[in-house]
């Protein structure tokens, strides 16, 4: 087995680290080893480890090794591996692929649970909204039910315009 | 006003009470927040950080808490108010690095401290005294809810809030105490304390965060993770294991006082005695001998002794604000006998620690 980060000399420290649920596998030669602190159990944490390459590696492997750079404030793969920091919030789109491996590594999950802002929280309830309306609509029409179609239809242009309004603002 | 006459004496601050502050000193909750499509502070181009900083500070300033606050960019402050405002716990090492482009908003009571620019456009947080975990996530997320209506986030629904860094993605929400663990130490089971917290995903560090040294037997629990989890699940999942380190700190306390009593008694025996009479004295040298005097009030060896006046000196005893007292530039050994000036005089009606009746065991026919 290969060395994962210098990928020249044989892995000779095998590494498992468990947090909540997730497991995780490092292997290392003695050199990387000992530049990585892991020789040092309190000082080292796998995520530090996986922060440091992993990611920026993984982004060169999910790019085709081509640079990519992001297109709104020029920030490339190799300034992540320099800075540890992206650029700008359009660089979580520019270099998504490669970072989804290692958000799985640092965090309880990759998708967001908690506060959204306000705005978006409104025009999500609206889109639910309009999405249950129209249901009613389709039902009403088939049951031949005019009265409460006609009510559905207008309910729906009514939330349509609230969340027009909303994107305008 | 100047940052000086602005900030709350330290006796003041050491005076405020909350739940279980024998062991938790504070309570923190900070918010990382970015501007949508604007370089992160880290990236963008001074003129860039600027208008950053323009377009962010009167946002902040304009929030109903902040009515009555300080506000300053950071070129604005010297080396010493920087470095003042981090032995205070109000900035970071990283943002008192900042210069043009970055600022610092504070309110008037220091519960409630916005950096701009740090490593991220803005890092807002709450500060209470004690365990009070939930109060200071409420109170920096109605700031939060304020300021969303003024400058817009960058946030995708799918990731949440992002950041500079990915550690804070999501939630960009960094929950920790600060406590105080003399017990665990003395009992040398702390490293077991802290491995088993790490093991939960949550991080401990020392007194002034991120790769600092645990002085004063003083050391800082945070969430880790960020992303995948709501905001009231890391809070309440953070409280539980506080509540849980504060049981073993109490038993760790109970225990040495029961197995080790002339052990304990000495260490802060002799932390009287050195504080109180020393001629030259450093930094850390006070810090972890007053720590020893905190766990003596807490164990009723000094009854005419407050804890606030330990706390108070924690604080003014620090390389900055010793040097704030004096106009001229003072070397380390001039500092260390001030210091060590302040400490006596400060000390000079504190009578010796008193072992209650009882508790020492009797002389032995050997002594």
């Amino acid at each position: 087995m290969m060395c994962c980060v210098c990928k020249e000399k044989e892995a000779k420290v095998h590494l498992t680290q468990i947090v909540g649920d997730k497991m995780q596998k490092v292997d290392l030669c003695e050199g990387c080893a000992a530049q990585k602190g892991v020789n040092d159990p309190a000082g080292f944490s796998l995520a530090d480890l996986l922060l440091g390459l992993g990611a920026s590696q993984e982004m060169e492997q999910a790019n085709g090794g081509a640079e990519v750079k992001c297109p709104n404030c020029g920030f490339t793969q190799a300034d992540f591996k320099k800075a540890g920091r992206l650029g700008c919030s359009e660089c979580y789109v520019t270099f998504s692929e490669g970072l989804e491996g290692l958000l799985k590594t640092m965090h309880k999950g990759t998708k967001h649970v908690g506060k959204v802002p306000q705005s978006l929280q409104q025009s999500r309830d609206l889109s639910d909204r309009l999405k249950s309306l129209q249901k009613k609509l389709d039902k009403a029409v088939v049951d031949e039910d005019f009265e409460q179609a006609a009510h559905a239809r207008d309910e729906i242009k009514a939330t349509r315009e609230k969340l027009a309004a909303l994107s305008a603002s | 006003m100047t940052i000086h006459e602005f900030l709350v004496p330290p006796s003041e601050i050491a005076k405020r009470e909350g739940p279980h502050n024998k062991i938790v000193m504070s309570s923190r909750v900070r918010l990382a927040r970015n501007v949508k499509g604007l370089a992160f502070p880290g990236w963008a181009k001074k003129a860039e950080r600027l208008r950053i900083l323009d377009s962010i500070r009167p946002a902040v300033e304009a929030l109903p808490q902040m009515s009555d606050c300080f506000t300053e960019t950071m070129d604005n402050l010297t080396l010493l108010d920087k470095n003042i405002l981090v032995e205070r716990h109000l900035i970071s090492r990283e943002h008192a690095a900042k210069n043009a482009g970055s600022g610092l908003v504070l309110n008037r009571d220091e519960t409630l401290c916005v950096m701009i620019n740090e490593e991220d456009h803005l890092r807002m947080q709450a500060l209470r005294p004690g365990l009070q975990l939930k109060q200071a996530w409420q109170a920096i997320d109605t700031v939060d809810t304020k300021l969303e209506k003024k400058l817009e986030y960058a946030f995708s629904p799918d990731v949440g809030y992002l950041t500079a860094c990915p550690t804070n993605l999501g939630t960009g929400i960094r929950v920790s105490a600060m406590l105080h663990l003399p017990g665990l130490v003395l009992a040398e089971q702390i490293n077991q304390i802290i491995q088993a917290v790490n093991k939960l995903g949550l991080a401990v560090r020392g007194l002034y965060g991120e790769g600092t040294e645990a002085l004063g037997n003083v050391f800082q629990v945070s969430n880790q993770m960020t992303l995948g989890e709501s905001e009231p699940d890391i809070v309440e999942r953070l409280s539980k294991v506080l509540s849980q380190i504060i049981e073993h700190e109490e038993n760790a306390r109970g225990t040495l006082l029961e197995k080790k009593t002339k052990t304990v008694y000495n260490h802060i025996g002799r932390a009287y005695g050195i504080l109180a009479n020393a001629h030259s004295i450093s930094s850390k040298e006070t810090m972890n001998l007053l720590s020893l005097m905190r766990l003596g009030v807490d164990l009723n060896l000094f009854p005419d002794l407050d804890r606030a006046l330990v706390d108070e000196l924690f604080v003014v005893t620090q390389p900055n604000h010793l040097q704030k007292r004096y106009s001229d530039k003072l070397s380390a050994e001039e500092r260390d006998l001030l210091r060590a000036d302040m400490l006596r005089e400060r000390l000079r009606t504190v009578s010796r620690p008193k072992p209650k009746a009882g508790a020492t065991p009797p002389p032995s026919d050997k002594n």
